[in-house]
């Protein structure tokens, strides 16, 4: 099934709805996120911007009461449709906590673990990956020299450059990200942010925060979420600099959220 | 004048809030005294009969010739086969029942059956493995026969031990791994046992322990006295180190006390050594999330 | 494959020369190794749709064990009621199963006086350990005397037994008069004493869970701590308390090897606890042991004087299990 042609985005999400139990959650969303570019989703906590983002590699479903109706395509394909594996979408669009969350493993295990559960197991090839891994999430240098030594030894921002390498080291398409930064200090959250940066080359990103000032450092596109409602979604530029919606106005010039 | 008053009232309270906190700790220390006593005890009777040889000798008439090799053997050959066993089932019941089981009645069933279960006397697991493992799975008074009654005895310990250790990893770690395009399985098998391995291991350890020193039950499904061998097969007769204490302690003559005391030096030392790995194990791998 | 782009994706990004692809620098592709894997192991699948029911297999075991115990006791209870009527059993007041009387009464007041006078020596020592540990001791102090009160839990029955026989019965033979070698005195001291540590700890757990603002609201009016421990803690954890005492009664009925030892072999119709007594435990143990032949009266008398036992710690159990949830919604 390799016929399909490179939709200009990644994902297409239309009439998008999603319940816990009883409550509705997301209502009627239809956007769509573009290829190899960083997309932020800003709102106020509880918005259900945390949840769209889990619904992209159904990690949602591990909440047993959740529901949906609607559609999200992934590359043309419906990533709800019975013959699509969550387990293959999730190699595909790779996710990044809000806490860190590294394995109680060494490090060299952390990046490896990926490529290992889906049958990796010559040591050379795992090394090639590790290394190309780690140096892509800019961390190579900090802990080339002790790869053996558990990861929990790392200050809360390596954890977080092992968890993006980790993630990469399945070579993914996407990248989501739940507030990458929320638990970090300042120098290392500007740390994570020109990653970021520089992942947008070869990565398309999601990023989910409710810090605004990143989401106008780093994206490209930025989606405003209220009340599970998709309010506005533009230019990253555009939307901070001149919004449609009053709604967003009042979100982004600080008279809520 | 009224200050007066609250002032020696005051110094009542005060007295008496002393008075029973001498009394709490007085209390507890009877428990402690009894247990200092009960070690000092059995050291000073036992300590001088023991020796290499009674670790080395059977059972005998009489007793310079008496030893606890084979209860020690049939000790060490019971938990073999027990450990595994239950370890097994009991790990896989609580990986059952934290991971894949569903919130309805029937697992709320079974989490309360493993409760009562392990509120049994185990003299009844007694009773069921002499009809069922002696009689209608027909293995006899043999050591499976045994070994089998034990696993059943302990699995409930193990499950709420292996529970409570599954329960602490986080949900975080579980997320991580799947949503690496892991499956359930390989989530469980690679990040959350490892995890949980040191809890699953001190309660499983200390669940043993418990099995190492009962008695009741092992009566009960034919584990003997007089026994002369090492047992050679799961089918073998076979003896524990509780059965040859008992023995040797309801023997009318007094110095068979001694050999008894002796006996139970052996295996609260065993139990110690257990104990203490278990903690060991605890202390090294505690609060590592 | 349903979405696998990744390697088709770096190609083409190669070719239009957009980017200096980090993915297409390689020899191969993590996402191509990833699907050749997948598509020779199929048996993967299976097996990750069959431990599940492994598992499940594993815990229906649990349920099996109980369902086993029902229906042994059951059984043979029933074989042995068709022969010694319900009535003669449980109404009868002599037990002398050799010479064919099954009144299971005596065997019941002995484990009764013994679970009573267990729970005399438990209760006060038990309560005031779990007072003193939560509401005096410092947490250093908390910390090495609760591991060794615990110390006398995991000590093996047989060897109260012995201790029992050997030291508290030959003690209190010389305080009291008449006192019989095998008596229920000393045992019931000893199950007492085993039973410590379950009410202290879980007591102390109840005490523990106490809110904080509670007692310092108690302190701060003026109270001392042991007012504050008998009018604020001691009400609020007290369902705690009643839960962990009868968990202990159910704990000290079904001891076996103490009582087995040190209390005799003699069923007795009495509440004196200087005479030689039999308890439920104890006949079970003695009939096991004897030699009673398979489906005897006798064989068959052990698993309705173990059903019998079974109901008792059941009902404990469960009545302990109610109160300790009720307890739970006190905060």
């Amino acid at each position: 099934m390799t016929t399909n042609t490179l939709s200009k985005h990644v994902f297409s999400i239309e009439d998008f709805n999603l319940w816990y139990g009883n409550d509705q959650a997301i209502h009627q969303i239809n956007m769509e996120i573009p290829r190899n570019e960083i997309t932020a989703v800003i709102g106020p906590s509880g918005c259900g911007k945390s949840t769209l983002l889990k619904t992209l590699n159904r990690m949602i479903e591990t909440i047993p009461s959740v529901h949906t109706s609607g559609s999200i395509k992934y590359n043309n394909q419906e990533i709800f449709a019975k013959k699509q594996l969550v387990e293959e979408l999730r190699t595909h669009v790779g996710m990044v906590f809000q806490k860190p969350n590294p394995f109680p493993k060494s490090i060299y295990e952390n990046v490896a673990y990926g490529p290992k559960i889906h049958g990796i197991k010559k040591k050379k090839v795992l090394d090639e990956i590790v290394e190309k891994s780690l140096r892509g999430a800019a961390i190579w240098d900090e802990v080339k020299d002790r790869l053996n030594q558990n990861a929990y030894g790392l200050s809360g921002g390596q954890q977080q450059r092992i968890c993006i390498a980790r993630c990469l080291a399945i070579e993914p398409d996407v990248i989501l990200m739940d507030e990458p930064t929320s638990a970090l200090d300042p120098i290392s959250t500007l740390k994570i942010e020109e990653l970021i940066k520089e992942l947008k080359n070869d990565y398309t990103i999601v990023i989910v925060t409710h810090n605004m000032q990143q989401a106008a450092r780093i994206s490209d596109k930025t989606a405003f979420m209220l009340n599970g409602e998709l309010v506005e979604f533009s230019d990253t530029d555009q939307l901070f600099s001149n919004p449609k919606d009053k709604r967003t106005e009042d979100y982004i010039t600080g008279r809520f959220g | 004048m009224s200050t007066k008053v609250n002032s020696a009232q005051i110094k009542g309270r005060v007295v008496r809030n002393k008075a029973f906190k001498s009394l709490f700790i007085a209390a507890t220390s009877i428990a402690l005294i009894f247990l200092a006593l009960l070690i000092y005890r059995i050291l000073s009777q036992g300590i001088d009969y023991l020796s290499i040889d009674f670790l080395r000798n059977y059972p005998a008439p009489y007793i310079e010739e008496a030893g606890i090799f084979a209860g020690l053997m049939g000790s060490i050959f019971l938990i073999s086969i027990t450990a595994p066993v239950s370890i097994i089932l009991g790990v896989s019941t609580a990986l059952y029942l934290e991971e894949y089981a569903k919130q309805n009645r029937f697992t709320r069933f079974i989490q309360v059956n493993v409760q009562n279960l392990a509120g049994v006397p185990s003299i009844v697991f007694g009773l069921l493995g002499l009809t069922f493992f002696v009689y209608i799975l027909e293995l006899g008074y043999s050591l499976i026969a045994g070994a089998l009654t034990m696993s059943l005895l302990v699995l409930p310990v193990i499950v709420v031990a292996s529970q409570e250790a599954i329960r602490s990893v986080p949900k975080e770690l579980r997320e991580a791994s799947i949503g690496m395009g892991a499956t359930k399985w390989q989530t469980i098998w690679r990040i959350v046992l490892p995890a949980s391995i040191p809890g699953i291991l001190t309660g499983s350890i200390l669940a043993l322990s418990r099995a190492i020193g009962e008695t009741a039950p092992l009566i009960i499904v034919g584990a003997a006295a007089a026994i002369y061998t090492i047992p050679d097969s799961f089918f073998s007769k076979y003896t524990v180190m509780p059965i040859q204490i008992w023995s040797w302690t309801s023997r009318p003559q007094e110095e068979w006390q001694y050999v008894a005391a002796a006996g139970i030096i052996v295996l609260l030392i065993i139990l110690l050594c257990m104990n203490a790995i278990a903690v060991w194990i605890r202390n090294k791998f505690q609060n590592r999330f | 494959m349903t979405c696998g782009l990744s390697h088709n994706l770096c190609v083409v990004f190669k070719k239009r020369g957009i980017h200096v692809n980090k993915k297409a620098e390689q020899s191969y592709s993590v996402q191509d190794m990833i699907k050749k894997n997948k598509q020779k192991k199929n048996i993967g699948n299976y097996f990750e749709k069959g431990i599940p029911y492994f598992l499940l297999l594993c815990a229906i075991i649990s349920v099996i064990t109980t369902i086993g115990i029902l229906f042994t006791l059951l059984r043979e209870s029933i074989t042995f009621f068709s022969n010694v009527s319900l009535v003669d059993f449980y109404l009868g007041s002599e037990w002398s199963p050799w010479t064919d009387r099954f009144g299971v009464a005596p065997l019941i007041i002995g484990t009764l006086l013994i679970t009573a006078i267990a729970i005399c020596v438990a209760l006060p020592i038990g309560l005031a350990a779990s007072i003193y540990l939560s509401e005096y001791a410092s947490d250093r102090t908390r910390k090495i005397i609760k591991p060794i009160l615990e110390i006398l839990a995991g000590i093996p029955t047989v060897v109260y037994g012995f201790f029992a026989l050997t030291f508290v019965s030959p003690l209190l033979g010389s305080v009291f008069t008449d006192m019989k070698i095998f008596n229920a005195l000393s045992a019931g001291i000893v199950v007492g004493i085993m039973i410590i540590p379950m009410i202290a700890s879980l007591s102390e757990d109840a005490m523990s869970a106490v809110p904080k603002s509670l007692r310092e609201g108690a302190l701060g009016l003026g109270a001392t701590r042991f007012e504050v421990a008998m009018k604020v803690v001691l009400p609020a954890a007290l369902s705690g308390i009643i839960a962990s005492v009868v968990l202990a009664i159910s704990r000290a009925i079904g001891e076996t090897m103490i009582v087995t030892i040190a209390a005799g072999a003699t069923p007795n119709m009495t509440f004196d606890p200087r005479q030689s007594i039999q308890t439920l435990t104890a006949f079970i143990v003695q009939g096991a042991t004897g030699d009673t032949s398979y489906q005897s009266n006798i064989y068959l008398s052990i698993y309705a004087v173990g059903f019998t036992l079974f109901i008792f710690t059941l009902l404990m159990n469960i009545l302990s299990q109610y109160i300790s949830r009720r307890f739970k919604e006190d905060y």
